[in-house]
């Protein structure tokens, strides 16, 4: 049985300019096309808050928000996105200053190794977001009348996988942000 | 300090700053992206980057590899195969090993499928992935055994799980009024914590240090050392941020050995981790069980025949999966066989997943603990509480249990969850097109300790600093080491800070099998008691009599400042807790009680768990909101292996065919509704000094038997074939 080469060749990859806003502040950056967004952040911009956890859009521990919308950084290039801004968690806020939601989760240990928390942190902004501009989800009852709730949480947030199993807190957490309308 | 007599009173008692609900002090780092994990520390000079290339087959031998064009590829720097790996010391088994030497590329043998066969080094992770795809292997398949169940009448005796037999089992299961025969299934598993395994190596002449993604920091030290030949002394570990374990990484795999090897033949730093596909089938898994259960009791429910059997199989050398071990201490009963078969699979490496052995095991046991309560017509809780007994059944009276408050877990939570208003019979209560039942089970996990050491310095300004291996994998060891130190020494929580997972320091526990807080904690607090003593002879005290509060310390009415003893210059202690045969005299386990409410849908068979709750009984609970979300987390492992845990055996291939986060099925959020955790006040002179046990695995022990017994409460259907798929309830509905 023979296990047999899967890429086409060798040849090296002529790299790219992309500009790109990460939390505020601009980056010129030249770049191998093949680097994923979530690389850019990690390996080229130094900027770790981002996690990988699988690589291949399975566990969103690479949620950012591109231009305000949630995406999983590991499934989209950096050179599809010249000209558009990105925040990571790193954005959000600082230990001395944190977001809303940062603090809400230290409060109610919305965490626990921590791996996936910067990934469950953009994606509740982004939930919040969503809800609030009236996106539907699978278990919206009335498609006209998006509402909060425990359970379009909890739909809304599956594609980030805790394996510390951290559920509850992370829903109380974003809940009580919800309710103090502090969230974006 | 050895710990080898009851705990006499220590100043922890005075519970100021433990057993209190701080929120964890690193806490503001993780959720602001600033805490390092392995893959994540700058470096001084650019790293390289590591692929690793698993084996396309599960058994049998490399031909032929081509690295030809690999190396030719842009920005490579080295390709290792076997025929180039630099000389490592040779281990006889394919399981990687915690402490010994664990060689990888060591030859052309494969093993199990996956494993490496080729590791690529270049300037950045995409000219590595890619050349990796222009390795060219050719292989020689053998024939391999791949199927559990074909390979019973192989299964030896383990080391690991040797029988308890005691009085006449088979008469007494003959002789019982009311019996139960049961044979359970559980499938392999997967840890699959959130961050994949993780390595950087560099080396500065012959010293070399790794950032690695592990459990107990002087195992993966050792081990690396006597794997790459060179003195311990030599390697330095960091693992400061784990980002999840649940056993995997008590285990140190390819990336941490080839980044070695590579960045000292380089003479740059190599970071690699392993792609998420790689490490189902090359790291470790917890192995599939065949479970025979046989009760045997009187009509009041009485067990006088207690028989467990497992089967289960690993790679040779490899440990068991231990699913008989709490029936060997859960209920009472005179005749008992318990044992336990390990034969040879060619499948990946079986090894530690969080509660090995109970979070199985406690699926047949409990599973069958219900339906015999439904043979006797008994509520099984109350067949539980008659089968309680506060001494090792196995050695008898001579060894009781050192705490053991299992009827008062399952008598608390009865209450709490409304268990009386539990229906009766199957498909008696109907919610909309859901049928809802109620399901109980026992927890419990025997409670393990561990030599651990620390330093602990009163800095100048009076603050203390902690340092010790102990690792933090997302249990709190930060948080809980900070509130011993500060009881002992009297200080505020934010008057202390905490170093960890860094082999510099004094050797720790690390975390595994849930020994890491009760453990760690108790070395912390030796070193602790050591620089107490130092301080009260400093300020001319008697130490018997110092009391330290408030940033001082005191003797009667006189105080001493601890800023004015720190001096310039600060004062350091460091001492190690080793431990006695308290843990031979008393058997020592944590107790507890998982009620649940699953609705199964009468149409599609679909389960959902409504509401849950764990009532636990384990010691001193040092942090009620870490030790909590350590049950959260336990529970939530338990629902996903008894709803839909399962790695999937190709038995013509040898593999594990749904290896990634979208096949091999983890609960979500949406399946998990809000749990519930009630803490039982207990105090375990024998454990320690701060009278603790491990809270990490008792809440996966248990609950998923407490799911599938709500489900036969719900549906009618008893599944005992794990996980408990809608197709398996559709098709007892059709029979
Ligand atoms: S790393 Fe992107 S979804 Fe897992
Ligand atoms: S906190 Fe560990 S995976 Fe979520």
């Amino acid at each position: 049985m023979t296990q047999s080469p899967q890429a086409p060749s060798g040849a090296d990859l002529p790299r790219l300019p992309v500009t790109l806003s990460v939390n505020g502040e601009t980056h010129e950056l030249t770049i191998d096309p093949r680097v994923t967004l979530l690389d850019t952040l990690r390996e080229h911009l130094h900027l770790t808050g981002t996690k990988k956890g699988c690589d291949h859009g399975q566990c969103g521990a690479c949620t950012v928000l591109l231009d305000g919308q949630r995406v999983l950084s590991c499934l989209t290039l950096a050179v599809m996105h010249d000209g558009q801004s990105v925040t990571t968690v790193e954005g959000l806020g600082t230990p001395d200053h944190l977001h809303p939601l940062q603090d809400a989760f230290v409060r109610h240990d919305g965490y626990q190794c921590g791996y996936c928390t910067p990934g469950q942190l953009c994606s509740s902004v982004g939930t919040l977001d969503e809800i609030a501009r009236g996106v539907p989800s699978h278990v919206t009852a009335d498609l006209d009348a998006v509402t909060f709730s425990a359970e379009e949480l909890r739909e809304r947030l599956s594609g980030n996988i805790c394996r510390c199993a951290a559920y509850p807190n992370i829903i109380a957490a974003v809940t009580e942000v919800h309710a103090a309308g502090d969230g974006a | 300090m050895k710990f080898e007599q009851a705990s006499p009173p220590n100043p922890i008692d005075q519970e100021r700053v433990v057993t209190r609900p701080f929120t964890r002090i690193e806490g503001p780092l993780k959720v602001s992206g600033q805490a390092p994990y392995a893959y994540e520390y700058g470096l001084p000079e650019a790293p390289t980057y590591g692929f690793v290339l698993g084996a396309g087959i599960a058994h049998g031998r490399v031909t032929r590899i081509d690295t030809t064009q690999a190396e030719a590829a842009p920005g490579v720097l080295l390709v290792l195969t076997h025929e180039n790996m630099p000389a490592q010391a040779r281990s006889d088994t394919p399981v990687p090993q915690q402490r010994e030497a664990s060689p990888q590329l060591s030859g052309p043998e494969i093993r199990h499928y996956h494993q490496a066969v080729a590791f690529v080094v270049a300037e950045t992770f995409e000219q590595a992935r890619a050349a990796a795809n222009l390795i060219e292997v050719e292989y020689e398949v053998t024939p391999g055994q791949f199927t559990l169940a074909d390979t019973v009448d192989s299964g030896k005796e383990p080391k690991d799980a040797v029988d308890s037999v005691v009085g006449d089992f088979e008469s007494a299961f003959a002789d019982a009024a009311a019996t139960v025969d049961l044979t359970f299934t559980t499938p392999d598993q997967s840890q699959a914590p959130m961050e994949p395994h993780a390595t950087i190596a560099q080396w500065d002449g012959d010293q070399l240090t790794v950032h690695t993604a592990h459990q107990v920091v002087h195992w993966v030290r050792r081990g690396l050392a006597l794997t790459l030949n060179v003195p311990q002394k030599d390697v330095r570990v960091v693992a400061a941020f784990i980002g999840g374990g649940f056993g995997t990484k008590l285990l140190f795999f390819s990336d941490a050995v080839l980044s070695a090897a590579a960045a000292r033949l380089l003479g740059r730093p190599v970071k690699t981790t392993l792609h998420r596909p790689l490490i189902f089938n090359n790291t470790s898994h917890r192995a599939a069980t065949i479970q025979r259960v046989r009760l045997g009791a009187d009509p009041d429910g009485t067990l006088h025949a207690v028989g467990h059997d497992t089967w289960t199989g690993n790679l040779p050398g490899g440990d068991s999966e231990p699913a008989c071990e709490q029936t060997k201490y859960l209920y009472g009963g005179e005749h008992r066989q318990i044992r336990t078969r390990q034969s040879e699979l060619d499948l990946p490496p079986g090894a530690s997943m969080r509660a090995p052995g109970e979070a199985v095991g406690m699926l047949a046991l409990e599973g069958a603990m219900d339906e015999l309560a439904e043979k006797l017509g008994l509520d099984p809780v109350e067949l539980r509480l008659r089968n309680d007994v506060q001494f090792d059944p196995e050695k008898g009276p001579k060894r009781p249990f050192s705490s053991r408050r299992l009827a008062a877990a399952l008598r608390t939570g009865a209450k709490a969850f409304g268990w009386d208003d539990r229906p009766r019979a199957p498909r008696e209560r109907q919610d909309g097109e859901w049928y809802v039942g109620y399901g109980v089970a026992s927890a419990f996990r025997t409670n393990l300790v561990m030599p651990s050491g620390a330093t602990v310095r009163l800095n100048p300004g009076g603050t203390l600093t902690v340092e010790t291996q102990m690792t933090d994998i997302g249990t709190g060891s930060y948080t809980v080491l900070a509130q011993v130190a500060a009881e002992m020494l009297g200080l505020d929580l934010n008057q202390v800070e905490v170093k960890l997972g860094d082999s510099d320091f004094p050797q720790a526990s690390g975390s595994g099998g849930s020994w890491g807080a009760n453990s760690s904690s108790a070395g912390v607090y030796a070193a602790c008691d050591e620089l107490r003593r130092d301080l009260a002879q400093k300020a001319g005290y008697q130490s018997a009599n110092a009391v330290f509060r408030g940033g001082k310390v005191w003797q009667g009415a006189e105080c001493t400042e601890l800023s004015e003893l720190a001096g310039k210059g600060g004062v350091e202690a460091t001492a190690r807790m080793t431990y006695g045969d308290l843990t031979e005299q008393f058997m020592q386990a944590g107790f507890g009680a998982h009620f649940v409410e699953v609705g199964v849908n009468a149409h599609t068979g679909e389960v959902r768990v409504r509401r849950a709750l764990s009532v636990v009984a384990a010691g001193r609970i040092l942090n009620p909101v870490t030790a909590r979300s350590q049950c959260l987390g336990g529970m939530t492992m338990g629902i996903g292996s008894a709803l839909m845990e399962a790695l999937h055996v190709d038995h013509d291939l040898g593999l594990f065919v749904n290896h990634d986060l979208g096949e091999y099925h983890v609960p979500v959020h949406a399946d998990i509704p809000d749990l519930d955790v009630l803490f039982l006040d207990e105090l375990d002179d024998q454990s320690s000094p701060l009278r603790a046990k491990g809270v990490g695995e008792l809440g996966i022990s248990g609950v998923g038997a407490a799911v599938a017994n709500a489900v036969y409460n719900a549906s009618g259907v008893r599944v005992r074939d794990f996980p408990i798929t809608l197709d398996k309830i559709l098709a007892g509905w059709d029979d």
